[in-house]
């Protein structure tokens, strides 16, 4: 199955053209998405490093997490709502960038690593919830997740290079793949 | 006193030349300079939000600043050192841009608050502080390290 037409007929909406051509829309927007990092990323990595050992170690995780989960929630929302717009300013490449497809895949396997924690060891987080030093399967939580969101942020930052853009050919044929580009490349299309 | 003579200077060296003409080298730095943005802006916040009277309850305001302490100041090199590097790469550029006169000037004031003010309100009794205060220093520091990341990214919008 590819998206390709579907992000093809995205480009011809007129928001989306709109979005692309605006002088100020787009580099507010992603000045906010760049910005939220701090908001929503910047106390994730402090709840990480919280599970890691390595900061605030006498504050419960369940109060970090009570107090500082709001301000994530809302970073995040802000993180969705700016990422959608931007892809959705900029489909067709997006979508046939290995650096965004790398950034989806990492940013699925987050959401699994949260979805697996929060099943697991943060069930009984009542037994460890003062440990200066988390028990391992937490520091492994908190590790992994640190690692994705760095991989996250650095592909999500690499979109906006074109080194493996498909209209960028001849390309190795493994990043062709990757990016599912079309061979040769039809014109326009963004 | 006239800085154009650094600037040029700065542009002639071998390591401005090697990063601007390198296909990875910006990009590499960027991405460190990026994800240390992330840790700066955690370490900030825990405590600037706890002093707005939104952040961690069970423990000191004392405790807390002094456990993201080390996290701030670590990201703070970071962050310069990769900064230096990309400015090295296109120092005249930024220059003659504006948000980077901009993103300058906030980072000297806003080290100075964290270093001075900042860091005695929150290491002083928290009883001894009008919690109007609190907030106002929480404010200021909010400001002006929003002032560095915006005046940041949109010096990439500009020229």
């Amino acid at each position: 199955m590819s998206l390709l037409p579907f992000c093809q007929w995205l480009a011809d909406t007129p928001g989306s053209i709109a979005l692309h051509e605006s002088l100020f829309m787009y580099p507010l927007v992603e000045s906010a998405h760049v910005l939220t990092l701090c908001l929503f990323l910047g106390l994730a990595i402090m709840f990480d490093l919280r599970l890691l050992g390595f900061t605030l170690t006498r504050v419960p995780i369940t109060e970090i997490k009570r107090r500082m989960g709001p301000w994530m929630l809302a970073g995040f929302a802000v993180m969705v709502v700016t990422g959608a717009l931007l892809f959705y300013a900029i489909p067709v490449r997006s979508y046939q960038s290995i650096w965004f497809r790398g950034k989806v895949v990492a940013l699925i396997l987050a959401g699994l690593n949260a979805f697996v924690f929060h099943a697991t060891i943060d069930r009984k987080v009542a037994d460890w919830d003062l440990d200066p030093k988390p028990p391992r399967a937490a520091r492994v939580a908190g590790a992994t997740s640190l690692i994705l969101w760095a991989i996250i942020v650095v592909s999500g930052r690499m979109i906006a290079y074109n080194w493996f853009d498909c209209d960028k050919q001849p390309q190795p044929h493994i990043v062709n793949i990757a990016a599912g580009c079309v061979v040769p490349p039809p014109a326009g299309g963004r | 006193m006239d800085l154009l003579p650094f600037i040029d200077w700065v542009a002639s060296s071998p390591l401005s030349k090697w990063i601007s003409q390198s296909r990875w080298a910006f990009a590499v730095i960027e991405s460190i300079h990026l994800l240390a943005l992330s840790v700066i802006g955690g370490s900030v916040l825990i405590v600037d939000l706890r002093l707005l009277g939104f952040g961690i309850r069970t423990h000191t305001l004392e405790e807390i600043a002094r456990q993201a302490q080390p996290w701030f100041l670590g990201s703070w090199t970071v962050m310069i050192t990769t900064g230096l590097l990309l400015f090295w790469s296109e120092p005249q550029k930024l220059y003659y841009s504006a948000p980077f006169a901009v993103k300058m000037s906030c980072l000297l004031l806003g080290t100075i608050f964290a270093l001075t003010v900042r860091r005695k309100v929150t290491l002083a009794d928290e009883g001894q502080v009008n919690a109007i205060w609190l907030k106002l220093v929480a404010l200021v520091s909010l400001a002006l390290w929003f002032g560095v990341g915006a005046g940041g990214r949109w010096v990439g919008f500009s020229g």
